[in-house]
């Protein structure tokens, strides 16, 4: 009894923060996308279902008008956040093997400069990128000198100039985890394959890569989570071209003012993540019990 | 021809200090067909660089390894037609223990079926028949142990390597294991070469004992060779407990015991006493008990000589007039057991 009124104790704080500060709001949200918009901002207080009607398709077409873009900015928002996983995948995982391969000083070292970038502004560094990518920057000024082009390259205010902000931004949050699941391989895991008769291609797929399994599923999914829900890299690198489920929710609730809209686009890149996330962890439990 | 040849065998490493380390300095071994050999010493003595240099995990600066006349040297390690034990077992903890112990037949294209047949086979061999569909997870320490064996014999190698397969079991299981061993290897037919640090557990398995120690070769023999006619002091004192007396060509210690040697090889020269050649008796060399050890049937007795010198270590039979500590013995000694060293 003393046991239990002691713990209730101590998880008193968090709870109530996270029932007033993270629940609240989301109730918030979950019922304002239920709600009529009001004419000037805010909500009237009458329920109103057009709101995912104009995303899905059975808007009325004199108030509220059926727009495909939605969902496919929707669309492209996952399409994007599934490209910079697996391109993060690809960037991390041949260097974490190699990290986890230096002796511990060198390691330190390396797991130091991946970290690096946290310490400076999200925005100051993406506007650094802003420089490097536009036709005058640095990466065009660079190719022009030796002359591997002869005109500028288009890439800022692209969709690659996007998925390359993502990537540059995501890349620590693969790294880690699959840093993790790699130094704790055991390596005489990998003789032991070759021993038995198994090439280095057969060693990688039947035993590096199901040991670190549960490593890539969890760098994937804290980078695609936060991926599909961005707005800053593509308001900063994408322009109209760019254009992600995170800018249409931003501009719903401060250019355009329709809340309920806003919210309802909000509830539904919350379902996908939440699908993803059930559908990730159901895999890690398989893939650590197999 | 023996089975496996390694000639010249030579390995140095570079410490972290900056300093060079010889953890083979020119081993040559032969192992025939069946034939169970152990390599024995403390640790860095080099034991383990030789066997992963047989593997094919540790590279050699140089001197050459054949298998059944074939350069192993110039074969990758998932070439190499020998299956390694590994000490820490190594089971794949994603796969089932069946898939485990079909995995060198899996990787070769063997098909589901043929496989089956082949890793019951093995299972049944250790002693695990049935639990082909149990999770690593699900396997208590013997069993993995079990599991490792069968997984690196279902391949039928021809040259089986051991590294300390049973250091972490208990006292019980490993001596059973190491009957079991012994038996698997007689049934299967093929060579083993087993590393271990545990003299008793070298002496209970193998045809052959080879003793390192910083690199080389101290001495190659059967177990009963080993033990009874050790060639250095080294080996003298790694196997078993032992008494050591430098004499001179009189057979007499610097402390004045005096020993029967018919033919002293030289002017100085090491001699050792197996504790259980020395035996309690009317007359000898007198001393005190300052120290009993039961060991169950037998007592291990520390004897102080009284003209002075080491203790002597005896073995004595337990009963009860069994001398207690500070009691007055006389040790005699069967003077053919007094063995010379040649080093």
């Amino acid at each position: 009894m003393r046991q239990s009124t002691f713990l209730a104790a101590l998880l008193a704080p968090a709870t109530l923060f996270l029932g007033v500060f993270f629940l609240g709001p989301l109730l918030i949200i979950a019922v304002f996308s239920l709600l009529t918009p009001g004419l000037y901002g805010g909500v009237e207080w009458s329920f109103y279902h057009q709101n995912y009607g104009r995303i899905f398709g059975w808007a009325d077409g004199i108030m509220e008008i059926y727009e495909p873009v939605y969902l496919q900015i929707l669309l492209r928002s996952l399409g994007f956040a599934a490209l910079t996983v697996g391109l993060c995948l690809v960037i991390c995982y041949p260097v974490a093997f190699w990290v986890a391969r230096l002796p511990p000083r060198a390691r330190l070292f390396c797991l130091f400069l991946v970290t690096l970038p946290f310490f400076s502004s999200l925005i100051v560094r993406l506007y650094a990128w802003l420089l490097i990518l536009k036709p005058s920057g640095l990466l065009n000024q660079t190719l022009l000198a030796t002359g591997l082009i002869q005109t500028p390259l288009e890439i800022l205010y692209t969709q690659s100039a996007v998925v390359l902000g993502l990537v540059y931004v995501m890349v620590p949050f693969m790294f880690l985890p699959l840093y993790s699941a790699i130094d704790n391989l055991d390596r005489s895991m990998v003789e032991a394959s070759m021993d038995l008769g198994a090439n280095r291609v057969q060693t990688f797929t039947k035993v590096v890569l199901p040991q670190t399994l549960p490593g890539i599923i969890g760098g994937a999914v804290i980078v695609f989570i936060p991926s599909v829900g961005n707005f800053i890299v593509p308001d900063v690198l994408g322009g109209a071209k760019g254009l992600m489920v995170g800018n249409l929710v931003e501009q719903q609730f401060l250019s355009a003012r329709n809340w309920p809209f806003g919210a309802a686009l909000a509830m539904i890149v919350m379902g996908v993540v939440l699908a993803t996330l059930l559908y990730a962890s159901a895999r890690a439990r398989s893939a650590a019990h197999a | 021809m023996s089975l496996l040849s390694v000639r010249g065998a030579r390995r140095v490493f570079q410490t972290p200090e900056g300093g060079r380390l010889a953890a083979l300095d020119g081993v040559d071994l032969q192992v025939g067909a069946e034939e169970f050999v152990t390599l024995l010493g403390p640790s860095g003595c080099g034991k383990t660089t030789l066997l992963r240099a047989i593997s094919g995990f540790e590279a050699l600066d140089e001197g050459t390894i054949h298998l059944q006349g074939a350069d192993l040297l110039r074969l990758a390690p998932y070439r190499r037609p020998v299956n390694t034990v590994f000490q820490s077992y190594a089971l794949f903890g994603h796969m089932s223990v069946a898939r485990n112990v079909g995995y060198a037949l899996e990787v070769r294209g063997m098909g589901r079926a043929a496989r089956q047949a082949r890793v019951d086979e093995a299972l049944e061999k250790v002693g695990l028949s049935g639990l082909g569909a149990r999770a690593i997870g699900q396997l208590s320490g013997g069993q993995r142990q079990r599991v490792a064996l069968a997984r690196a014999i279902v391949a039928e190698p021809r040259l089986l390597l051991l590294d300390e397969p049973l250091s972490a079991l208990d006292r019980n299981l490993r001596q059973q294991m190491q009957l079991e061993l012994k038996a698997l290897q007689a049934r299967l037919g093929i060579a083993f070469v087993f590393v271990t640090h545990d003299q008793e557990e070298a002496l209970t398995m193998s045809d052959r004992v080879v003793v390192m120690r910083k690199g080389r070769i101290e001495q190659i023999g059967p177990p009963r060779e080993i033990y009874r006619k050790p060639r250095t002091r080294f080996v003298a004192e790694f196997i078993g407990e032992t008494n050591l007396f430098d004499l001179d060509a009189q057979g007499r210690t610097p402390e004045g015991l005096i020993f029967a040697v018919p033919n002293p090889p030289a002017a100085r020269f090491t001699a050792c006493l197996r504790p259980s050649d020395f035996h309690l008796a009317e007359q000898g060399i007198a001393g005190v008990v300052t120290k009993v050890v039961y060991l169950g049937a037998d007592l291990h007795l520390y004897v102080q000589p009284k003209v002075g010198g080491p203790e002597l270590r005896v073995t004595a039979r337990d009963h009860a007039a069994a001398p207690v500590v500070g009691a007055e013995v006389h040790l005699g000694h069967d003077p053919e057991a007094l063995h010379l060293l040649e080093a």
